[in-house]
């Protein structure tokens, strides 16, 4: 054994040490979502208490529980809000389904064909940048006061994030792979179908999730502005007799509404895009 | 199940010198910008024969190869694989990328069976199965047919791919810088296996690579290229003996090869 290692094992003792970890990252999720739901609601406890606001503006939590209670027991047992909740469902998943089969179809023929790209592109940029909501007028006295004239604003607003997401998906595929499938003898329908549609299925999907926000936002406007019986008038109405508590726990109920949509949109990606696994903070999308 | 394409055994190497891709006359000028990438290319490559093409960016190389897979069409000239015209891409040329390009929602085994599958029909590759499995297991990656390719190493997906460019028993292989992504220790491993497949099936290969060494320790012949306009300045051949190793790389010969090319490619660099 040579003088190097005989020094070596001098000092044989293992070196452990510990990376450190800063106290706010080592916080649970439960114990940091519990904590941070406790400062909000005491700051605004507090604001209440100590009538930095009206209360007419601004309810307690403890009227706004109330109120989450009450409407709940008439969701539950079916009453008049069960029905325009219902409304409101039937306007979204409509809109949605709409908005997915024009903003697709259109998606395809920008991103896919050079007529698209050069003729269609251009005139959806050019509605995209106007602002949707002003088109609502026009859809009532085109479509009524019914369901129709909703759909058609909500879906309105879902088909453009759609149409570029699609566009964006197929233009996703590399120079390498486009090469692979002309040097196979793919076709251009073989190409687009299998290689350009799931290769682009990770950007389809985010189109995807910031439509069914977009649809969300688009039938409670249309409701707003055309009356009907969904909860976008309820709200109207609640607020217009300033009762704020019921405002805020109809807007509560409606989120429900929207995280089933936005998760069933989370949920068909990863059955489909289960090669990609999205990297969005927290785990949720 | 086509037995008579199982041709994993070698053939005596007897009729040699059987041209299997012509090239006479072959230019290209790109009507964009009016740049010549390749001028006057004359090229006759044997059956068996492993030919690689060395040169700057620039040279015209891959151009060259994408008018030899059918890819692009050239300006003027020939271009004759196995007595037919090449005029778009065909089955009996096979391609290898710089990225292995294997889809990542299908099996190693779904990827490979990819060019027959878009050819012939889902029912033509499923039948083709147990030949992609002889391949799998040719390049040993026989326990890897079922996984999806985010579970291979960068090495195991240009097997895999090597596995996808034979599936289809091409008369002629085309080799885009295949390893040029891999790291080094990869990449002469990967060699040894291209030399093995390649003398076993008796393939007829066109390599374009950056690497000298890797190009010399391939090939039976080497292509110089120089560029404006893209053209073949020499057409050296390779006498080190079959199989070759890798020590062979640090013979004299192997080094004098090197040095050669380096000196007629290096000339150009600072002139």
């Amino acid at each position: 054994m040579t003088d190097a290692t005989q020094q070596d094992t001098d000092t044989d003792a293992d070196t452990i040490w510990v990376e450190h970890e800063a106290l706010i990252d080592r916080i649970p999720r439960w114990v940091a979502m519990t904590l941070l739901f406790i400062v909000v609601v005491g700051i605004w406890d507090l604001a209440t208490r100590l009538e930095w606001v009206s209360r007419i503006i601004l309810p307690t939590p403890g009227e706004t529980l109330d109120d989450l209670i009450f409407v709940g027991r008439n969701l539950a047992s079916g009453g008049y809000m069960l029905e325009a909740l219902w409304t409101t469902t039937r306007t979204v998943f409509y809109a949605f389904a709409i908005a997915i089969g024009i903003g697709f179809s259109l998606g395809v023929l920008v991103g896919e064909t050079k007529f698209g790209e050069r003729a269609v592109m251009p005139y959806l940029v050019a509605i995209d940048t106007m602002p949707k909501v002003a088109f609502a007028p026009l859809f009532i006295a085109w479509l009524g006061f019914d369901i129709a004239s909703k759909v058609a604003l909500a879906a309105f607003i879902a088909t453009f994030p759609i149409v570029v997401a699609t566009a964006a998906g197929l233009y996703a595929a590399s120079e390498n792979e486009r090469m692979l499938f002309k040097s196979i003898g793919a076709t251009r329908m073989q190409t687009l179908v299998r290689l350009k549609l799931p290769n682009g299925l990770p950007y389809i999907f985010t189109g995807l999730k910031i439509a069914a926000v977009g649809v969300m936002a688009g039938a409670i406007t249309g409701e707003f502005l055309g009356g009907g019986s969904g909860f976008g008038a309820l709200i109207r109405q609640s607020a217009s007799q300033l009762d704020t508590p019921r405002v805020f726990s109809l807007i509560l109920y409606l989120s429900l509404l929207g995280l089933a949509l936005y998760f069933m949109v989370v949920f068909l990606q990863r059955r489909l895009v289960f090669w990609n696994k999205s990297q969005t903070p927290g785990g949720i999308g | 199940m086509p037995v008579e394409t199982r041709q994993l055994k070698s053939v005596p190497a007897a009729s040699q010198t059987r041209p299997v891709y012509q090239i006479a006359r072959l230019s290209k000028t790109y009507a964009r910008n009016q740049l010549v990438a390749l001028s006057d290319v004359h090229l006759t490559i044997n059956k068996g024969e492993f030919v690689s093409v060395v040169g700057s960016s620039g040279c015209g190389k891959s151009t060259l190869l994408k008018i030899m897979a059918g890819l692009m069409p050239p300006t003027t000239g020939r271009v004759v694989l196995e007595g037919e015209p090449v005029v778009g891409p065909r089955r009996d040329i096979g391609m290898m990328f710089q990225q292995a390009t294997l889809l990542p929602w299908k099996t190693t085994i779904e990827n490979i069976l990819l060019p027959i599958e878009m050819r012939d029909g889902r029912a033509a590759a499923r039948d083709a199965r147990d030949r992609a499995m002889d391949l799998l297991t040719l390049v040993g990656l026989g326990d890897f047919a079922n996984v999806y390719p985010g579970e291979l190493s960068g090495g195991m997906a240009q097997r895999a791919s090597i596995c996808r460019m034979l599936v289809s028993d091409p008369a002629m292989l085309l080799l885009d810088e295949p390893f040029s992504a891999l790291d080094e220790l990869t990449r002469d491993f990967m060699n040894m296996e291209l030399q093995r497949i390649c003398s076993e099936r008796h393939a007829t290969a066109f390599l374009v690579t950056h690497s000298l060494a890797e190009a010399v320790f391939l090939s039976d012949r080497i292509l110089v290229m120089k560029a404006r306009p893209g053209r073949i300045v020499e057409d050296i051949r390779i006498d080190l003996p079959r199989p070759r190793t890798l020590e062979m790389i640090n013979t004299p010969e192997f080094g004098e090869i090197v040095a050669h090319i380096r000196d007629l490619l290096g000339r150009e660099a600072y002139s």
